[in-house]
């Protein structure tokens, strides 16, 4: 059926076109042979065709463009023939005397162009006569076109100011007039469309309307292009006569069109100084009418010229353009209850950035908006429109865009109570976007209070929001998404400690609550951040008037304390433990011996409770080890014990080069050279004897198991143990000692039961070749390596 | 008769012309036999003037008991073919009987010929006006000449010409109020109105303003009645809503029009109207009818 309807239709053109052309071709000949009265009759059965209800305006277009070439020729033959002598008053009569209305009005409209260029005529009344006479097309689509005509052979010939056809009858209000009227004649066509035919085809009819929209919206043009029409003018009586034919047509689609079109085709200067009749007119719309889209499209307008020129930021004042548009759409919003709550937001957005760009300085303006948006939002659940909450994004990104700095908007109170409203997914967006803008512009947030206010901005990435499981976020983004607050946490400072401290106080309150897949990421950076202001304070003297309030180490101590054991209960041992010995250095720094004793035991216990890896032991016994040896706060006994349980601990270790080699690193703990209270040596040899009777073990084993020797490295590395300590002058450290370890090694090496390991053997060689360059060097260590041979 | 006068060839020639023929205004006429031929345009009270010249064919001689020139003003019933009623008959005496032998020029002159009627061709009827020259003779039938002239009298513009205005309408269907500047109109008159939808419930497709013609002719019950469209215009294409208001301009000029005839001799008359024409999708006619008064108008024409 459809498709015989469109192939029904090529055949209905291509019979038009053929009737058109075969007529055309007549009325050239008539025209060639100057005949008036045989061009008269071919034009108007010409001019027939175009009366056919069977086309979509689409096709009916082609058939109207084709008539339009040939009436111009025709008018080019109604000029000669008024030069040869033929009245015009005559033609204008005699083309009316044809018998249907739609050829006649067609060559009424063409003559009448003509007359109008004769100037026999005022052209105020000949336009007058053909905008009055063109009433008799009451079908919309052909009364479109034909209007259409009019508007086009008029155009260039209205009594414009500064126009050929301006004269003491003819004043720019008549140009103004004729095309208001054609214009308010084209929208009752246009709107009538809608009505007529089946209801069935509602969506057809649709379609075609908007496609002869430009037809109507063509005088809109045509009026803006009038030089004469000032602002007065165009307050007085263009605009309201404009608006007042689109708020009565009572349609939809016209009122969205049109509207638009007002805003497009007008200078921005008109909009201004008019906005009050302009808005005046939104609240009248049908409910149904996207208000949201054509509002905004002004906002945005204004928003370009006024970023335009500085100069005319004084009109915008002047107008009171803010609390105009603010009123606006409110009265909207109250007018149209259905409004979607994406369009509400989309206004408020336009708002936003509207007052953003015309008065940057006036914050409590976007507090205003931001405030009216809440209020909207309020009583409605968290929104699930994607749409909408998107819009929202726009709406929150917009102050961070223009001011660059989250300060600014740290300051609009209303700015997180929108935030509420957005599910949990497009808060955790708004947040990153927040936390982006703040690292792209290096803002610095200092104070403790506005720190409380972005981490209520972005807590959709500090906790989780609702109950409901999130099991589908991805674990890439969540990393990412962590990463970025860990970066944002880095970003909080103040040269103030007490500041700091608050700081960091804010920060955790915020922070512990993230769970355990947060803390991982947030805590590290909160301690180093805190440790950061330990240094600082450090550096400072003791605050002179000793007074309570003030912020100590063992203040922040205390709370870092407090913090790292969060981590042990997520669990996250290895993290925890190393953030301890971090403290506890840190302490160790600023003398505080309990302190620093305190950390150390934590990890202790966490190194034995909770640290079963094998792997883990050995990288946290590593770094314990290594803290411990840059320890001097402690005292003799304190340092014992803990020293003690180190070496305890090493000793324990599940694979024997684990061992081997934890317990060799402990021989450190009782040597430290800027240490001369901790100078140990015999203690030293034990280790390092203890550390060669398990590689030994080590090796052994590994015969049993493998039935070959392991490699030798375990040996290289204490024999290099052994050079250390010897350089260093322990005096336990004996050339025999270190005589009979090469000679293992190198039997060891040659044992059929070796396995080769070249780099065991690199190892080995360049150890040699080291003592040999000692030797070589001369002088005390020249000396102290002589009696060894290699 | 002219047959026969033809099949024995008349032994003479007979040409009537008008003194200031060459002057006068010519206008078409429609023959009997369908052909136009230019002939004379008088006004009622002039004078017609001119000569007869009878020719007779080479020497031939004509006897004759006198010839006379009447002016004859017929109408001429098509039903009632072959009766003409002459309301006007003037004679005048051009010779005494005697015989031609060669060209003889006769004048004459009708003076303030009184001449109320004009001219008119109708469908069931005609008003003509006629100069018939008569060669009497004896034993053979006489000898009989036609000259066709047109009479048409102008009259003055009404001092009385209101507008026609009406308000119609088919109850909760449609309702339309229209406007005719006049009521009488000269020939080459222009209709102005408009028209008002003031309720329009039916779907319109187009409206035309008719002119028509009614030509009655005969009396009591032998009265016919014949209606012409002369001119079918369109005023509008589509459907109106209420409140529209639809100009209409019709120039009369195209059209053959002529005056409105009241009671012709009580023979005939001819009368105008306007009838306005309502089509909806269904082809349905809804018409109103107006008389209007056509008159002549000197200037205008």
């Amino acid at each position: 059926m459809i498709a015989d309807g469109v192939e029904d239709e090529e055949k209905w053109l291509a019979a038009g076109i053929a009737g058109l052309q075969q007529n055309a071709f007549y009325m050239h000949r008539a025209l060639d042979s100057n005949n008036l009265r045989d061009a008269l009759k071919y034009s108007a059965q010409m001019l027939s065709e175009l009366r056919t209800s069977r086309l979509s305006p689409h096709k009916y277009y082609e058939l109207y463009m084709r008539a339009f070439d040939e009436l111009r020729k025709l008018e080019m033959f109604f000029k000669e023939e008024t030069r040869r002598g033929c009245s015009i008053v005559d033609l204008y009569e005699l083309v009316q005397h044809a018998g249907n209305i739609l050829p006649r009005l067609y060559l009424l409209c063409t003559v009448g162009s003509v007359y109008i260029k004769s100037k026999e005529a005022p052209a105020k009344d000949v336009l007058k006569d053909l905008v009055e006479m063109c009433r008799g097309i009451q079908h919309p689509v052909r009364g479109l076109f034909l209007r259409s005509y009019l508007a086009q052979v008029s155009r260039d010939k209205l009594p414009d100011i500064g126009s050929e056809y301006e004269g003491d009858a003819d004043t720019v209000v008549d140009a103004v007039e004729f095309v208001l009227q054609n214009f308010t004649e084209m929208n009752k066509l246009w709107v009538r469309m809608q009505h007529q035919g089946p209801a069935r085809e509602k969506e057809k009819r649709e379609k075609e309307r908007s496609e002869l929209r430009d037809l109507v919206g063509k005088n809109l043009h045509v009026l803006s292009q009038i030089e004469g029409i000032d602002l007065d003018m165009y307050k007085e009586t263009v605009l309201p006569r404009v608006l007042e034919q689109v708020v009565n047509c009572k349609d939809e689609i016209a009122q969205y069109y049109l509207m638009d079109c007002i805003i497009q085709v007008f200078p921005d200067e008109y909009h201004l100084q008019t906005l009050d009749v302009l808005l005046g007119a939104f609240p009248q719309l049908q409910p149904t009418v996207d208000i949201k889209t054509v509002l905004s499209r002004l906002m945005e307008r204004l928003s370009n010229y006024a970023a335009s020129s500085a100069d005319v930021l004084p009109e915008f004042l002047q107008v009171e353009a803010f609390s105009k548009l603010n009123n606006a759409i409110g009265k909207v919003i109250e007018a149209q209850p259905d409004m979607p709550i994406l369009g509400v937001i989309t206004l408020y957005s336009s708002l936003l950035t509207f007052t953003l760009h015309v008065h940057p300085d006036r914050l409590d303006y976007a507090d205003q908006v931001l405030g009216a948006c809440v209020k909207k939002l309020s009583g409605k659940e968290k929104l699930e429109d994607k749409k909408a909450t998107k819009q929202i994004v726009a709406l929150l990104s917009a102050p961070l865009d223009k001011y660059n700095d989250i300060v600014t908007a740290l300051k609009l109170s209303n700015y997180p109570r929108v935030m509420e409203y957005l599910d949990s997914e497009t808060n955790k967006v708004m947040a990153t976007v927040i936390i982006q803008s703040i690292m792209k512009n290096k803002t610095r947030i200092s104070t403790a209070d506005r720190v409380e206010a972005l981490f209520e901005l972005i807590k959709g990435l500090i906790k989780d929001l609702d109950d409901a499981f999130h099991d589908e976020v991805d674990e890439d983004d969540f990393k990412e998404e962590q990463n970025s607050v860990a970066r944002l946490i880095q970003l909080l400072h103040s040269d103030d400690p007490e500041e700091m401290f608050k700081i960091i106080c804010t920060v955790r309150k915020h922070i512990l609550g993230g769970g355990p897949k947060r803390l991982p990421f947030t805590v590290p950076p909160l301690v180093f951040s805190s440790l950061k202001l330990v240094r600082q304070l450090q550096g400072q003297e003791e605050n002179p008037f000793g007074e309570e309030e003030s912020t100590t180490p063992k203040k922040i101590f205390q709370v870092l304390n407090q913090t790292v054991e969060t981590l042990s209960n997520i669990p996250a041992p290895e993290l925890a433990l190393q953030l301890f010995l971090q403290c506890a250095e840190a302490a160790n720094d600023c003398d505080l011996e309990p302190v620093a004793y305190e950390f150390f035991t934590q990890a202790y216990i966490l190194y034995e409770e909770d640290i079963s890896d094998s792997r883990a032991q050995v990288t946290a016994i590593h770094l314990i080890i290594g803290t411990l040896q840059r320890m001097h706060v402690f005292g003799v006994e304190n340092r014992d014990t803990l020293t003690h349980k180190a070496t305890g601990y090493s000793a324990k270790l599940l694979k024997k080069p684990d061992q081997c080699r934890a317990v060799y690193a402990c021989s450190h703990l009782f040597w430290v050279d800027d240490q001369d209270n901790v100078k140990d040596g015999e203690r030293v040899l034990l280790c390092l004897k203890r550390a060669l009777r398990i590689a030994n073990a080590a090796q052994q084993m590994s015969n049993a198991a493998r039935g070959s020797a392991g490699s030798v490295t375990l040996f290289v590395e204490i024999l290099n143990k052994y050079l250390y300590f010897f350089e260093k002058g322990n005096p336990q450290i004996t050339v025999a000692a270190i005589q009979s370890l090469i000679e293992l090694i190198t039997t060891e090496m040659h044992s059929d039961s070796s396995t080769p390991d070249p780099a065991a053997d690199a190892f080995f060689a360049s150890t040699l070749r080291y003592m040999e360059f000692q030797k070589q060097k001369g002088g005390a260590i020249g000396e102290k390596y002589e009696p060894i041979k290699v | 008769m002219n047959y026969l006068v033809g099949a024995f060839k008349p032994p003479c020639n007979i040409f009537i012309s008008f003194t200031d023929g060459r002057s006068r205004k010519q206008v078409p006429l429609k023959k009997e036999n369908g052909k136009t031929v230019m002939v004379a345009l008088f006004q009622s009270q002039e004078n017609i003037v001119g000569e007869v010249v009878i020719e007779p064919i080479h020497g031939k001689k004509v006897e004759h008991n006198g010839v006379k020139i009447e002016l004859l003003g017929q109408i001429e019933l098509y039903f009632d073919r072959g009766n003409f009623y002459d309301f006007t008959s003037l004679v005048r005496e051009l010779d005494v009987p005697g015989e031609l032998y060669e060209r003889k020029t006769y004048p004459f002159e009708f003076s303030t010929v009184e001449m109320p009627y004009e001219s008119y061709n109708g469908v069931n009827v005609r008003l003509r006006y006629i100069l018939k020259v008569t060669i009497s003779r004896n034993y053979v039938s006489n000898i009989v000449e036609y000259q066709d002239f047109v009479v048409r009298n102008y009259t003055p513009p009404p001092s009385i010409n209101n507008s026609i205005k009406m308000e119609v309408g088919i109850e909760d269907c449609l309702h339309i109020e229209f406007e005719y500047s006049k009521s009488k109109y000269h020939l080459k008159d222009v209709v102005i109105g408009k028209i008002y939808f003031l309720l329009v419930r039916i779907k319109l497709k187009n409206m035309e303003l008719e002119i028509r013609r009614q030509e009655s002719t005969g009396s009591g019950p032998n009265t016919y009645v014949e209606t012409e469209t002369l001119a079918k215009f369109e005023l509008m294409d589509g459907a109106p809503v209420r409140g529209e208001s639809i100009p209409i301009r019709l120039f009369l000029s195209p059209y053959e029009l002529t005056p409105t005839y009241r009671n012709i001799n009580n023979k005939f008359s001819v009368k105008y109207y306007l009838n306005l024409v309502l089509v909806d999708e269904e082809d349905r006619r809804y018409f109103k009818q107006q008389e209007i008064t056509m008159y002549r108008n000197l200037e205008a024409s």
